[in-house]
């Protein structure tokens, strides 16, 4: 079961915490917002860990349904 | 709005009672013309209603908001959904160069309001909101409209009708519903989408006005009579507002599937020497003269990589810079963010000032690279798909008036560009 990553780009300020945690999968954009990427099984605590600790709660996992 | 309500063409359908009336048509004009809705307690043929949903899947309808959705699947999303539902007629057109919904709400009101009436009864809504744009007639109009019916006793369902401020993305349909909740009229995050929980938390279906018209004649004329236009694949009529560098701009009704080039036609030919063509509007794309004989169907556009949009034709002449053009239009674009969204509020005035460099014979080598850059991250990353439209549109720009960026790169100046521009940009920037 494959997870996808999900920020809700209203909420999201670009603390850019996620990508510090977790840059196997996040990457900033130059104006410092998130570019998410492919979360492999075994980095799944380190994406818990990234949407656990942003700062506006705009970071989101959930189970890919096309796989 | 730039489009006067004059129309041309033979496929008139929405329009057809303006053709032969030469005005708006009143409930009466409307009544003599088409009869009453097929609606329990107003029409014997009352089963129809109840079918709407599967009348209108045969007719294969799609939404002429400029998203092609196939309408009676968002009608049964919506009738599937808990609890009563509300009917929202989008009919706050946004996009600058675009005057059919505004036309047609003028001309042929009670059509869209009973498409609304008929959708509400099929989806089970027990209350129809009509959005447009704040400070104009339109409203004033249908306010009218809405009284006539009620005077008849032909609201089922009550009618609201609501002023939306005028900016582009408060069309979007999350806006809409956001603004009538009461809140901004800026979108929000989905999911839920409107279908599931809109107006007032409930079920809600937001269409476009052109597509509660065509529910309109469908419920009464059936799919077989809808789909004798138009092609297979994209039946049916569409209104098309032509624009720019014609002899007789304005809006026309014709079969889903004809050409640009005779779009262009029916609005009386070019009036000058033509260089490209804009489709979709300002969240469209540029077309090359080559792909005027494109057909109108979202399967031809996206094959030949344009998105056809709400049907908005503007003919450029070869008078004009295409990137000047391009680069006023992505000023207004980038203007036009809700500012809500990082890669849109930031990332389209970059592009937007990419544009301008380019524009302005002043990019170097550096700037295509980062524009092209720019452009590749920014689509799907905004709440809604407005900074997605604003790249399609500069990636087209590039694409088509590829030659004369080379010209910019090389010539240091470009007379063209300093003329006024063609495109319209509301506010005259
Ligand atoms: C930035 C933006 C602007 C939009 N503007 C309009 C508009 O002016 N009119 C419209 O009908 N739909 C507009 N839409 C599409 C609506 O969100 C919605 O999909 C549409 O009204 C659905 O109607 P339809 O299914 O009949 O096409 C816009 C969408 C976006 C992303
Ligand atoms: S993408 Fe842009 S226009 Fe759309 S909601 Fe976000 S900021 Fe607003």
């Amino acid at each position: 079961m494959a997870w996808l990553l999900l920020v809700n780009p209203i909420t999201c300020t670009g603390h850019g915490i996620c990508a510090e945690l977790f840059p196997e999968a996040i990457s900033l954009d130059e104006w410092g917002y998130p570019i998410l990427g492919a979360v492999p099984d075994r980095l799944l605590p380190l994406a818990r860990r990234a949407v656990a600790d942003c700062p506006t709660l705009a970071l989101m996992l959930e189970r890919d349904g096309k796989s | 709005m730039t489009a006067a309500p004059v129309t041309t063409g033979t496929a008139g359908r929405l329009l057809a009672g303006y053709h032969a009336l030469g005005r708006a048509a009143g409930l009466r004009d409307h009544l003599t013309q088409h009869g009453p809705p097929p609606l329990p307690g107003i029409s014997a043929r009352s089963s129809v209603g109840s079918q709407l949903i599967q009348v209108v899947e045969d007719a294969g309808l799609t939404g002429r908001g400029g998203g092609a959705f196939p309408t009676a699947r968002k009608m049964r999303s919506v009738a599937a959904s808990r609890g009563p539902a509300v009917v929202v007629v989008n009919a706050a057109e946004g996009e600058p160069a675009s005057g059919k919904d505004a036309m047609l709400l003028t001309v042929a009101p009670h059509l869209v309001l009973d498409g609304a009436a008929l959708a509400a009864h099929a989806v089970g809504a027990r209350q129809i909101v009509v959005c447009v744009h704040a400070g104009g007639e339109l409203a004033a109009g249908t306010e009218r409209a809405v009284a006539e019916r009620e005077q008849a006793h032909l609201t089922a369902v009550p009618i609201r009708v609501c002023e939306v401020p005028g900016r582009y993305v408060a069309s979007e349909e999350t806006s809409l519903v956001n603004w009538i909740n009461g809140g901004e009229a800026k979108p929000t995050f989905t999911p839920p989408r409107p279908y599931e929980r809109g107006v007032d938390g409930r079920p809600t279906m937001v269409s476009n006005a052109e597509t509660y018209a065509h529910i309109a004649l469908i419920a009464r004329y059936g799919a077989e009579w809808f789909r004798s236009l138009g092609s297979p694949d994209a039946p049916g009529t569409a209104l098309f507002t032509v624009t720019g560098a014609v002899a007789v701009p304005g809006v026309v009704e014709a079969p889903v599937g004809t050409t640009v080039a005779d779009l262009l036609r029916m609005a009386g030919g070019p009036s000058e020497q033509l260089q490209a063509v804009l489709a979709g509007g300002y969240g469209g794309t540029w077309l090359s003269l080559p792909l005027v004989h494109t057909p109108t169907t979202p399967a031809a556009f996206a094959a030949a990589g344009a998105a056809l949009g709400p049907g908005i034709i503007i003919a450029l002449p070869s008078r004009a810079c295409g990137l000047a053009e391009s680069a006023r239009v992505l000023a207004w674009m980038a203007g036009e963010t809700a500012a809500q969204c990082g890669p849109c509020v930031f990332g389209l005035p970059a592009i937007a000032q990419d544009f301008a460099a380019i524009a302005d014979c002043r990019a170097d080598a550096s700037v295509y690279h980062r524009l092209q850059q720019r452009m590749s991250v920014i689509p799907g990353r905004g709440a809604c798909r407005h900074p997605d439209g604003a790249v399609r549109f500069a990636a087209s720009a590039l694409q088509v008036f590829a030659s004369h960026v080379n010209f910019h790169e090389r010539a240091g100046r470009c007379l063209a560009a300093r003329r006024p521009g063609v495109l319209p940009i509301p506010g005259g920037r």
